[in-house]
């Protein structure tokens, strides 16, 4: 059955200075189902993060509306846990307080919480480090303990916007297979905001593929390798394939984005 | 001499002490070479020999702790006020609307003009030393709050939505905590400025405190005892900006400062 349902979702920009407004995302229509781990592929600007946004209730669209089991999506709340890009564990709060951050805000009693936070701990392989300051971690510890904070709050969708961005290439590989092994054991739904191929490939049920901006779909693939996924599949056959197929169509789409700009 | 080459502690520590000797070494030969006339510059050792008279013989130690307590009244006056008011405004956009304007005027009233005012409002007693302090910080310090805190990072407003935070709940547990360090160094600040005013403060209509012996030393021509009351405004200033400076660092071990 699906899980959220997005129709129509555009947003417009106001033009700036009395200039013609930007149209950052075309009408977009998708369907997720429950347990699906979709990741949206795109160049820079092509309004990706805007579309997660709008699922995060974080923007409005202009157009169109998200529902989450049939409820219709206004504003950001704890039913999608979300993982930026950028460092956002809050500075003051420990990395157990951190993990704790949404339980606490739901009002769970301290003894509860401190159970679920160790589970959480241990998944993403942070024992040791509950009581270090974000400013004291590396930026691959940071985001393991912002999955683990989004996670602990047990949403009904787990939103993520490039959250390997920022990180190097090696801990970029070892943080996939962390989160898809995370998804393997403890399914959930999923969607993962990519300009990395091989990434969206790796991680990914379904990678659905936009176009330069105006954003819209422009594929929908299906990623039929069989899990558990491990690193060495990146090497694959079936896996180059996709990966060529991938890259021929996104190529299109970026070389379209540098003739705009 | 590298440009940004950074100095050794060591040497550090020596030049800073370098400067004060020779500081303390030209005046010396100013004073003591005859080179200026006593009555407008007392020297050194005269100054010291004031000041412990001052100490022992006048019960100065009552002035400067009367003077303490006043800086310390009005900081936590300004304070008790500014913050929160400061913090509303940089959080609610329509409460800045309504009293940024009128902060932003009245942050140029100056507080020395303000003296005869508040001294036919509230005499010349405790409170008028208090309200000269308040006048001349409170508003300074309700727009670099209200600054600090409309500058939160919004990054942490929007993950705090998604984990489920409420508007009360952001205010409360994102932009109070994330502003926290900066305001309590805002308070530093603020600390050094009712230093500066609270003297202004007891030159005018005072009958005690550090500020009262400076305004009474200069009709007896004793600029020992003036120069000796300046020096320990200084060092109690440095004192406390050291403990302050201290403190928030012991409140705040999770910020880089």
């Amino acid at each position: 059955m699906s899980k959220l349902l997005i129709e129509g979702v555009a947003r417009t920009f106001a033009g700036v200075r009395g200039g013609e407004p930007v149209r950052a995302l075309m009408p977009v229509d998708l369907v997720v189902a429950a347990n699906d781990f979709i990741t949206i592929l795109g160049p820079s600007g092509c309004g990706k993060s805007t579309l997660l946004r709008i699922v995060a209730g974080l923007e409005a669209p202009s157009e169109g509306r998200v529902l989450l089991d049939g409820k219709a999506v206004t504003r950001p709340g704890p039913d999608r846990g979300m993982v930026f890009q950028s460092y956002t564990l809050f500075p003051w709060l420990t990395v157990a307080e951190n993990i704790a951050f949404g339980l606490r805000e739901r009002g769970m009693a301290e003894e509860e919480r401190d159970g679920i936070v160790a589970s959480y701990v241990d998944l993403v392989g942070l024992k040791g480090f509950e009581n270090h300051w974000p400013k004291q971690l590396s930026g691959g510890m940071q985001q393991r303990t912002a999955i683990a904070r989004a996670l602990a709050n047990d949403p009904e969708i787990l939103l993520l916007d490039e959250p390997f961005g920022a990180l190097d290439n090696q801990t970029r590989g070892l943080m996939q297979e962390l989160l898809l092994g995370i998804w393997e054991r403890r399914k959930k739904t999923v969607l993962f905001v990519t300009h990395d191929i091989e990434e969206a490939i790796f991680m990914a049920s379904r990678v659905i593929v936009m176009t330069a901006r105006p954003g819209r779909i422009k594929s929908d693939v299906a990623i039929d390798l069989p899990h558990p996924r491990h690193y060495t599949l990146k090497t694959s056959p079936e896996f180059s394939a996709l990966k060529a197929r991938l890259t021929e169509d996104i190529r299109v789409e970026a070389m379209r984005t540098a003739e705009v700009h | 001499m590298r440009p940004l080459h950074p100095v050794s502690p060591s040497l550090r520590t020596v030049l800073g002490i370098a400067f004060f000797v020779l500081f303390v070494a030209f005046w010396a030969w100013i004073t003591l070479g005859g080179h200026v006339n006593r009555i407008f510059l007392a020297d050194p050792l005269s100054m010291l020999r004031d000041g412990w008279r001052l100490l022992v013989e006048d019960r100065f130690w009552l002035d400067i702790l009367i003077t303490i307590w006043r800086v310390f009244g009005g900081f936590v006056l300004a304070s008790v006020v500014a913050v929160p008011l400061g913090i509303a405004m940089g959080a609610w956009k329509p409460v800045e609307a309504f009293l940024e304007p009128f902060v932003s005027f009245a942050r140029y009233l100056p507080a020395s003009a303000f003296i005869p005012l508040l001294i036919l409002w509230a005499g010349i007693g405790e409170l008028e030393k208090l309200l000269v302090i308040f006048v001349g910080s409170v508003f300074q310090v309700i727009l670099i709050i209200a600054v600090k805190v409309g500058s939160t990072r919004r990054d942490l407003v929007e993950a705090a939505y998604t984990l489920g935070s409420t508007n009360n709940g952001i205010v409360r547990r994102v932009i109070m905590p994330a502003n926290a360090p900066e305001i309590a160094e805002t308070l530093r600040l603020v600390l050094g400025w009712a230093w500066t005013y609270v003297i202004v403060a007891e030159l005018i209509g005072s009958s005690s405190g550090i500020g009262y012996m400076i305004i009474n030393s200069q009709s007896r021509l004793a600029t020992g005892q003036i120069i000796f009351g300046i020096i320990v405004i200084g060092l109690i200033g440095l004192l406390s900006d050291f403990a302050f400076k201290a403190f928030n660092r012991w409140l705040f071990p999770w910020s880089l400062a």
